[in-house]
């Protein structure tokens, strides 16, 4: 098998037989099982906390309080604002105030009922409005700014005044995106136990195992080589298990405390509280354009209501800005975004973190910009794509850019030059395009040191072993690494075993984010199996007495090229290098380019290469109920090269699947959003896979998969990212083809039945009063 | 909580097992007798993960007491591949890469096998109805529908 051949993940049986084994799968002798009481309150100072009678219950071993964690933590550095338990207040409802250890998870339960907590129920503050308002409390009021806002970011580029002068079309319009949820299956799951000489080791359900580490070491303040953190199989996170969470941290904690195994898992209603997830957002975006089609300003500015803890927040107001006008030129742009605090669970990552919310904004308003200049929506979005070896406004290094091809392949396999404008009444078709990164320059700490690793040792048995800090949490990690080095050595990716995500024998790799897996930690393996070539080659060189530089490494053979017929088979090559170099054992890494920027602020959002991505999407829509049906998507995803194409288009499958949930169904909302303080406010008003509506197979429409390849010039074999990227275009393309179907331009996702029939009266009323 | 011994046929194999009254079927399989492929994702029966066969029939075992699959025959995701041969849905999965976290696989590949074995040759409107109980977050379900269709078509000869 060759790189490029789909072939079937070399870990897939596991998962297929009921045999790969997820954290609440595990369980140790003598293991006991945790629980949470959280607060009932969305902002309330805690008065005192009475664990006495939780602590008589029988089967009950520890109960811990916000005192017995006092050590702040945060996975960004800046924004270190989260306690394992509520020491002073609680800020949404849902916060941990007291975890229990107990012989089994009911009794736990039970005793956390038990525990005695006396609040002071403060105001909450749950809108933009309240949080921008000074005359309301401020959520963490220790901090040394005493405001809601946790980041405000400003951002100007080129001459926007200028830039609206020479347009010849300016519109502006606000825009909101709703909060969403990751709702992996696996709920999270952490299983701590300490050994006799006090380190830790800490099996959970994470896509950061090396941030979560240090966390961990943080908050339990022991050196961080006293603790291991090992990520089993892991039920996807899509963004929801990138923080380091209560329960790894109480599990750590309550098993120090007991002298056993500690498990604490949380139930799905938990997980809908721990969220992470998207971040709703305010957008006002005005742009200014040319009739010719050129862009020629825009103001961009987003509010995010983001929730009781900063998570991933500050990064998140960058990237609104970075992503928002990518994959198009822009010369002058202004940008300002707010990341404030409110009495909700907190928002972090999800797939596509802050470039889906301004992709909305921008791909419904470009389509309104090329009706306003006459222009074709996909001919404005081709003459627009940044181009390969150019640099954006905003400081950004583009490299391989295949987005006009990609544009020109979903327009010619959907027939979108045809059918836009000319479908049947009610059924529509729209396009969208966009951009995402592959991986951070920057990781969330300040180092210089590699940002992955794989170590490779080569056994003589022909075994090539490959230890990687890599978080394989669904997407195909570890066959791209096992895919990369057998494509180097010229042997299968079934030929290699990928030991990850073990703190205490993996090298460093910063996690499952940013897309930055198979162009990080997949550099690091081609790193790695390049220095055991050379040595093979020189060995086997020796034997042949020919140059190095000679020999090929295909099909479990080295030979030489111009005669197939002298060589060695690739065990024979192991066994030659082990005799002339000793054990064969090296070390790959991957540390991004110095990519000098002109913006010293611009530190969040570069990456080494950007992947790009078009779309079409067709829907029906039902003008007596509003519902609308989507038909069909088209996806043409530029991936750089597609290492295993059946796992990419997997990748692409999923994320146009999850764009379609935000687009069609799901909305992480709450009670009381007018900050009305009944006793309901701040509750989730979904908190169920039942309640909280994600597409079942009957909601998910045909996808068209179309890999194209630009191979970048940096990128291991060419590849980028493939697990992200695909699903920023599928809400606004869905939005962009419900106006062709019916002429309504929808500004809020999702785009339900109540909100299209409300759009629909609307239209029919302006076209009433245009009629007389 | 009373306690009863309930004598159970998992897998073909008869498990004596003292359990308190409202033990789901899950809990029984996973805590009990560490049979944890089949996995919980809401223990509510909203997503599928837990599914098993009970006398043939597919059964959300975490809404299933335990007390009522005595005396009925279950199986559950480890009772799949027989004699160490793995069952064609899973090859095909595998060919397919139908797994990407692998959660919800192990409750749709019971669900398709027990809809195989009342349907030998089912529609795939019949298979789509089928996967409605099953949610999936990673795969958009577009490699389960193919993989499903495949071992289909290997079940009646055609591949």
């Amino acid at each position: 098998m060759a790189l490029g051949d789909s072939t079937p993940k070399i870990d897939g049986l596991e998962k297929i037989t009921g045999a790969a084994v997820f954290a609440d799968d595990m369980r140790l002798p003598g293991m006991l099982h945790g629980a949470f009481l959280r607060s009932p309150h969305p902002h309330a100072r805690v008065l005192s906390v009475d664990t006495s009678a939780a602590e008589a219950l029988d089967g009950v071993h520890c109960v811990l309080t916000g005192k017995d964690l006092p050590v702040n933590y945060g996975v960004i550095p800046v924004a270190m604002d989260e306690h394992a338990l509520a020491t002073d207040k609680v800020r949404f409802i849902g916060d941990e105030v007291a975890a229990v250890a107990a012989l089994d998870r009911a009794t736990a339960i039970r005793a956390c009922r038990l525990i005695q907590v006396e609040y002071e129920v403060l105001e909450p503050v749950f809108t933009i409005e309240d949080a921008l308002d000074k005359t309301k409390p401020v959520l963490h009021d220790k901090r040394r700014k005493a405001t809601n806002v946790l980041r405000r970011v400003r951002q100007r580029y080129g001459d926007a005044k200028q830039g609206f002068e020479d347009a010849d079309v300016i519109l502006e319009d606000t825009y909101h995106y709703p909060g969403s949820t990751h709702v992996p299956l696996e709920t999270q799951a952490a299983l701590a136990t300490w050994n006799p000489r006090g380190q830790l080791t800490l099996w959970t359900s994470t896509q950061n195992p090396h941030y979560l580490h240090r966390s961990l070491a943080r908050v339990l303040q022991v050196p961080q080589a006293d603790v291991r953190v090992i990520k089993p199989h892991v039920g996807a996170g899509y963004g929801g298990k990138c923080d380091p969470f209560p329960n790894e941290i109480c599990a750590a904690e309550l098993s120090r405390r007991t002298g056993r195994p500690v498990k604490v898992m949380l139930d799905r209603e938990e997980v809908f509280y721990a969220h992470r997830g998207r971040h709703p957002c305010r957008m006002t975006l005005k742009m200014g354009i040319k009739r010719d089609g050129t862009i020629t300003a825009c103001d961009f500015q987003a509010w995010a209501p983001g929730g009781a803890y900063a998570s991933y927040g500050v990064v998140t107001s960058y990237y609104f800005g970075v992503f928002m006008p990518l994959p198009y030129k822009l010369e002058n742009y202004d940008f300002t975004s707010h990341r404030l605090y409110t009495n909700h669970p907190p928002c972090g990552p999800k797939r596509g973190h802050g470039a889906i919310q301004p992709r909305f904004a921008l791909e419904l308003h470009l389509d309104k910009m090329a009706r306003a200049i006459g222009m074709d929506p996909a001919a404005l979005r081709a003459m627009n794509s940044v181009e390969e070896n150019t640099w954006t406004c905003n400081g950004l290094r583009i490299t391989s850019v295949a987005l006009q091809e990609c544009i020109d392949k979903v327009v010619a396999a959907s027939g979108y030059a045809d059918k836009v404008g000319n479908m049947p009444p009610n059924k529509g078709i729209g396009i969208a395009a966009s951009c995402y990164m592959c991986g951070a320059l920057h990781g969330i700490y300040q180092s210089e040191m590699p940002q992955s690793a794989v170590q490779l040792y080569a056994d003589r048995s022909g075994r090539v072993a490959l230890y990687s800090g890599t978080a394989d949490v669904g997407q195909g990690s570890n066959h791209m690494l096992a895919a990369l080095t057998g494509e180097v050595l010229g042997i299968d990716a079934t030929d290699c075993y990928v030991l990850e995500a073990d703190s205490t024998l993996t090298p460093v790799d910063l996690g499952s984010y940013s897309s930055r897996v198979t162009f990080f930690a997949g550099n690091a393996a081609v790193h790695a199996a390049g220095k055991l070539k050379a040595v093979v080659a020189d060995a086997v060189a020796a034997k042949l007495e020919c140059d190095a530089a000679e020999l090929l490494f295909k099909g479990h053979r080295v030979y030489r090229e111009s005669d197939p017929e002298q060589g060695v088979s690739f065990l024979d090559g192991l066994h030659l290098a082990e005799v002339a170099h000793g054990t064969l054992s090296f070390v790959g890494h991957y540390t991004p380019p110095k990519i000098g920027s002109r913006f010293r602020r611009q530190s969040v959002g570069p990456s080494p290469a950007y992947s790009f991505t078009a779309q079409v999407a067709e829907v029906t829509v039902d003008p007596e109920t509003g519902w609308v049906t989507v038909d069909k998507i088209w996806c043409a995803h530029d991936c750089g090269k597609a290492i295993n194409p059946v796992v990419v288009e997997g990748q692409i499958e999923g994320s146009v699947y999850m764009g379609v949930g935000e687009a069609m169904l799901e909305h992480h909302d709450f009670h009381g959003p007018g900050g009305h303080a009944g006793p309901a406010a701040g509750l989730h008003r979904a908190p169920s896979i039942l309640e909280y509506k994600i597409p079942t197979v009957h909601d998910t429409p045909e996808i068209e998969t179309i890999i194209v390849e630009s191979n970048d010039p940096e990128g291991p074999f060419g590849a980028k990212e493939a697990g992200e990227g695909p699903q920023l275009a599928t809400v606004p393309a869905i939005g962009n083809a419900i106006y062709d179907a019916c002429g309504i331009e929808l500004h809020a996702a999702p785009f339900t039945p109540d909100r299209v029939l409300k759009a629909l009266e609307r239209k029919a009323r302006a076209d009433q009063k245009a009629a007389k | 909580m009373k306690e009863h011994v309930l004598t159970l046929s998992i897998n073909g194999d008869t498990h004596r097992v003292l359990a308190p009254s409202n033990r789901s079927l899950l809990d029984l399989l996973r805590i009990d007798l560490g049979l944890t492929g089949s996995k919980h994702g809401c223990d509510v029966g909203d997503c599928g993960a837990c599914t098993v066969m009970v006398d043939g029939l597919p059964r959300l075992s975490c809404i299933t007491l335990a007390a009522d699959a005595e005396g009925r025959q279950v199986q559950t995701i480890e009772g799949v591949a027989t004699g160490g041969r793995l069952h064609p849905i899973q090859i095909a999965f595998d060919e397919h890469v139908a797994a990407q976290c692998g959660y919800c696989t192990p409750g749709i590949v019971v669900a398709l096998k027990s809809l195989f074995e009342r349907v030998p040759d089912p529609s795939d409107t019949a298979i789509r109805d089928t996967l409605g109980s099953n949610i999936c977050r990673c795969t958009g379900y577009t490699k389960i529908l193919s993989a499903a269709a495949q071992a289909r078509d290997v079940l009646n000869g055609r591949v």
